[in-house]
């Protein structure tokens, strides 16, 4: 069926990667809680760490609704880095008064960050003695969010392997069945899950809705990232035997077809039931990106490192929207799972890992771009220089998987330009 | 440890920062891991400020930690002096910094840096927001004013300092403004205003002045007492209100020999006759309550007194710093202050209280909402929201005009009221309607329940047992009474029930109550 195949791959090696240190202008592995609290409705996450960790919280959902959130921050004090036996000890007492005011909670997520990880407070230990006088009722994981070794969209992928760990692999004579991985809006999840029972693909969704309801993970399964932050969770997966489906990431109608076509490849759907199911999603998608396509062909973007979504973005902007590619960032570069992205990304284009903001905006001034997709420290800044502005945190807070999506990504791309235009003020 | 979901204050460096974005010429160097540059975009997004807080932050991360921070610090400094050149170097610790103890302070001041380096000791774990402002402020200006009296200049105009606006303030840019036209009609000249706006060599002109004025005293407080103490400068408090307005005319005159009558007289303060407009009547006791950063909660409490004829029913601060004052304040109203900055205990309060309008801060206006009160903003923590484009200060005569806008406009309009308490059948009167006025956001008619908030929910009514039962027809009565009095009515049923034992509540035990409170 060399209809439905990822398209081949070069190798990406090739690309030469500008490496840079410095200020990382980049939120932490706490902010992916703003979405999984949400995802996972039986789980609450709790934060241990200092007023700073708080406060991003508070700050980086000060876009978001302040209604009834799962997640809080056990804020350290004086005391509790005076010993660490007391500390575990008003872990202990936070939790059970958590606890009694929350009794629909299934999961605690023990969340570390920079504080709790420099003090050597060890998470894991307090998840199993939790355990021990709360389970089974309810279930402890711990992970990291912490900025020393987490950024953004990373903190998402520590807190899937977590949920990973313990897990036994499920026998090999377990049917086989498509993971599709990483947190999806849930119109998306709920699209694609049309799509796959379509193609008589069964599958289930991670993270799930509910906490408990892990699916079976064993050499029976076959998985497909959603999303490209997701190394650790990768390895997990893979080390309970599970295989992964090499596939570009869903975003643009290119992205889809290859990300679809590598499940329908490896269940062995026929080309033309898939053609059947996917062909006329995928016009729809075409024929919708081919308007906005005339706003922003030719245009010159600039990408600073955010979510790690960035070089699957510049794969689309450049291939369905003909959008000329300045710099790509990324604060980290996982090549196994971006192999058949980087294959797709013209031989011009420079990559660039890590950062140092001050060096990374002097290039990008330089460069002139049309576009710039950056954060909200950014953003303001350079509109005030002249610079149009994408804010890049939208990208993960909003639907943009899928064919039905495909062109709601393109007119976030689209839109600034257009009010650019449109403003006579 | 301390549970919170939302906070009043951010932590000290916030304050550090809001000080050194607010000045010129200064850049802050923050041992700090790169989650912390979230900090960037409280002055980008929601202050809308046009450039990027001059701050640089270290970003070490775990592979550092075992090697070296230190000379990752070392680096930062030089790149960020060769880079930004400023005139002044701030450094300090972010809470993860401060316990890895690299020394940024001594680290600093062994480069050799051509200009003043001032480092900060923020205690992370001790305090916050204002006071790392406080400190900051304090610090610089020790750095950048000499402590030896400086000759006044000679000059025809009497001139005075402001002290306390920063980036990120609660209306602190049209407080300025304001202030500074209201002392020109004094005929008093404004010399330095600081941190906002000051360059370090502005800060040592601090002495050559004849008073300050300590606009925001949960950041200049202790470098007004000092420059009090150095330099004999008298320090005037804020103009809030039509009384603290004329009262610091009056204090002004008073220092400089002139004469406030005037300006007095001739201002265009419309307050004291809209609220004395037979149209206000229905503002009588209004029962409020009060919270917020301390110097605005007290004064918020002290007009809406005075100068709206409002009952203050509970007054707090999360402002520890600024216990006692509040303290005081709450006491000549009667009542116990609330000092917290844990906002569950302030809804818990505000449940209990059922106030019948919410002076506080963003956060007690989502409480208010989710209680279906009415609510006006008075104070930080801020929202994009208030950085309103048009001019909106809090202080001076034109400060007063808006306090009464912002405050009278949440509220039901006098004829409004009484309609609803004459025609309270009127199915379009059901009791999601919010003043007519107030559109979208109109409280919603089933409040989510206090229980719904997340660690908040105070343990759920378990207790119910000894409350008083409530009989068909009593209940029916209660419903028509207008949802935004009916919380207070049923609980001051209950209270007159128990307290005279007439359980179950009838009809007569709900008119005999609303007698016996109404006496
Ligand atoms: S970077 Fe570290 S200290 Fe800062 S908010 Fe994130 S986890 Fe907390
Ligand atoms: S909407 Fe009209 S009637 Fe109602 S309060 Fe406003 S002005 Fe008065």
């Amino acid at each position: 069926m060399p209809d439905h195949v990822a398209p081949a791959r070069t190798i990406p090696d090739a690309l030469p990667v500008l490496r840079e240190r410095g200020q990382h202008e980049v939120f932490c592995g706490l902010t992916g809680i703003m979405w999984l609290h949400r995802k996972i409705q039986d789980a609450f996450f709790l934060v241990i760490g200092s007023r700073t960790c708080a406060h991003l919280l508070q700050s980086a959902a000060g876009v978001m609704i302040f209604a009834e959130p799962r997640f809080a921050t056990a804020i350290l004090e004086e005391g509790d880095l005076a010993g660490l036996a007391d500390a575990h000890d008003e872990i202990d007492r936070v939790v059970t008064r958590l606890l009694a005011r929350r009794p629909e909670i299934r999961t605690l997520f023990l969340v570390g960050s920079c504080p709790s990880e420099v003090i050597k407070l060890d998470l894991s230990r307090a998840a199993e003695r939790l355990s021990k006088s709360h389970g089974p009722a309810v279930r402890f994981v711990s992970y990291s969010g912490s900025g020393l070794e987490t950024t953004f969209t990373q903190g998402e992928d520590a807190c899937l392997a977590s949920l990973l760990r313990g897990v036994s692999p499920a026998p090999s004579t377990a049917p086989t069945s498509l993971l599709v991985v990483g947190t999806l809006a849930d119109p998306v999840e709920d699209g694609f899950r049309r799509t796959f029972d379509a193609l008589g693909i069964p599958v289930h969704f991670f993270p799930p809705r509910r906490a408990w309801d892990l699916p079976e993970v064993g050499p029976g399964t076959a998985y497909l990232l959603a999303q490209p932050y997701l190394a650790e969770t990768g390895s997990a997966l893979d080390r309970l035997g599970a295989r992964r489906l090499p596939a570009p990431f869903p975003f643009g109608a290119e992205g889809t077809r290859g990300w679809l076509a590598a499940a329908a490849q490896a269940f062995g759907v026929s080309a033309a039931r898939f053609e059947e199911v996917v062909g006329p999603a995928e016009r729809r998608a075409q024929a919708a990106l081919a308007k906005i396509r005339e706003g922003l062909a030719g245009k010159r973007v600039f990408l600073f490192p955010d979510s790690q979504l960035e070089i699957p973005l510049a794969r689309f902007l450049h291939r369905e929207l003909g959008m000329e590619l300045l710099e790509v960032g990324t604060p980290y570069l996982q090549r196994e799972h971006l192999a058949a992205e980087l294959a797709m990304l013209p031989s011009s284009v420079v990559l660039s890992e890590g950062q140092d903001v001050e060096r990374q905006l002097d290039r990008c001034r330089a460069a002139r771009p049309d576009l710039v997709v950056c954060g909200l420290g950014l953003a303001n800044p350079l509109e005030v220089e002249g610079i149009t502005t994408k804010w890049s945190i939208e990208l993960v807070f909003t639907p943009v998987h899928g064919f039905e999506h495909a062109a709601d990504l393109a007119n976030l791309f689209s839109r600034p330009l257009l009010r650019r235009a449109r403003l006579k003020v | 440890m301390q549970l919170a979901v939302w906070t009043y204050e951010g932590p000290p460096h916030v304050g550090a920062m809001r000080v050194a974005t607010g000045m010129k010429g200064v850049h802050f160097l923050l041992h700090a891991p790169q989650g912390d540059t979230y900090a960037d975009l409280l002055f980008t997004m929601i202050e809308r400020r046009r450039e990027r807080p001059p701050v640089t932050y270290t970003t070490f991360a775990a592979r550092d930690l075992g090697s070296d921070t230190a000379e990752l610090f070392k680096t930062a400094a030089r790149e960020a002096y060769e880079r930004f050149r400023p005139e002044l170097l701030l450094v300090g610790a972010s809470c993860t910094a401060e316990l890895i103890q690299d020394d940024p302070g001594g680290i600093a001041s062994a480069l050799g840096l051509p200009i003043p380096v001032v480092s900060l000791e923020l205690s992370a774990y001790q305090r916050k927001e204002n006071w790392g402002a406080a400190h900051t402020f304090y610090k610089i200006v020790r750095a950048c004013c000499p402590a030896t009296a400086q000759p006044r200049t000679e000059r025809s105009r009497p001139r005075c300092n402001l002290l306390g606006p920063t980036a990120l303030g609660f209306r602190h840019r049209d407080d300025v403004a304001e202030v500074t036209r209201l002392l020109d009609r004094l005929g008093v000249d404004v010399a330095v205003v600081a941190p906002l706006g000051a360059s370090p060599r502005d800060l040592a002109r601090l002495g050559d002045a004849d008073f300050n004025v300590v606009m925001y005293p949960e950041i200049a407080d202790s470098v007004a007492r000092w420059l009090g103490k150095t330099f004999a400068q008298p320090m005037l408090a804020a103009p809030l209100g039509v009384n603290g307005t004329r009262t610091f005319c009056r204090e002004v005159a008073a220092l400089t020999g002139g004469d406030a009558t005037a300006v007095i007289d001739e201002s265009t303060c419309r307050l004291p006759w809209y609220s004395r407009s037979i149209d206000s009547t229905y503002l009588t006791r209004k029962q409020v309550f009060v919270f917020g950063d301390a110097s605005h909660a007290i004064a918020a409490a002290r007009i809406a007194t005075e100068e709206l004829g409002f009952e203050v029913i509970g007054l707090g601060t999360y402002s520890r710093e600024f216990a006692r004052e509040v303290r005081e304040a709450a006491a000549s109203y009667g009542v116990e202050a609330l000092i917290t900055d844990d906002h569950l205990a302030v809804e818990e309060h505000i449940a209990a209280l059922h106030p019948e309008l919410v002076l506080g801060t963003q956060m007690e206006r989502h409480i208010a909402k989710r209680l279906g009160l009415p609510c006006a903003v008075i104070s930080a923590p801020v929202h994009v929201q208030d950085y309103p484009a048009r001019y909106s200060p809090q202080m001076g005569f034109e400060g007063a005009n808006v306090l009464f806008d912002t405050w009278v406009h949440p509220l039901m309009m006098g004829l409004e009221e009484h309609l609803l308490a004459m025609f309270r059948d009127d199915f379009e009167f059901a009791d999601d309607r919010g003043p007519s006025h107030l559109g979208a956001s109109a409280p919603v008619a089933a409040p989510t329940p206090v229980a719904a908030a997340p660690v908040a929910a105070p343990a759920p009514a378990a207790a119910a047992s000894d409350e008083p039962r409530w009989t068909e027809e009593a209940e029916r009565e209660l419903k028509k009474i207008p949802f935004f009095v009916r919380g207070k009515a049923r609980r001051n049923t209950e209270r007159f029930a128990r307290e005279f034992g007439r359980t179950p509540i009838t009809l007569e035990t709900l008119y005999d109550a609303k007698a016996h409170f109404q006496a």
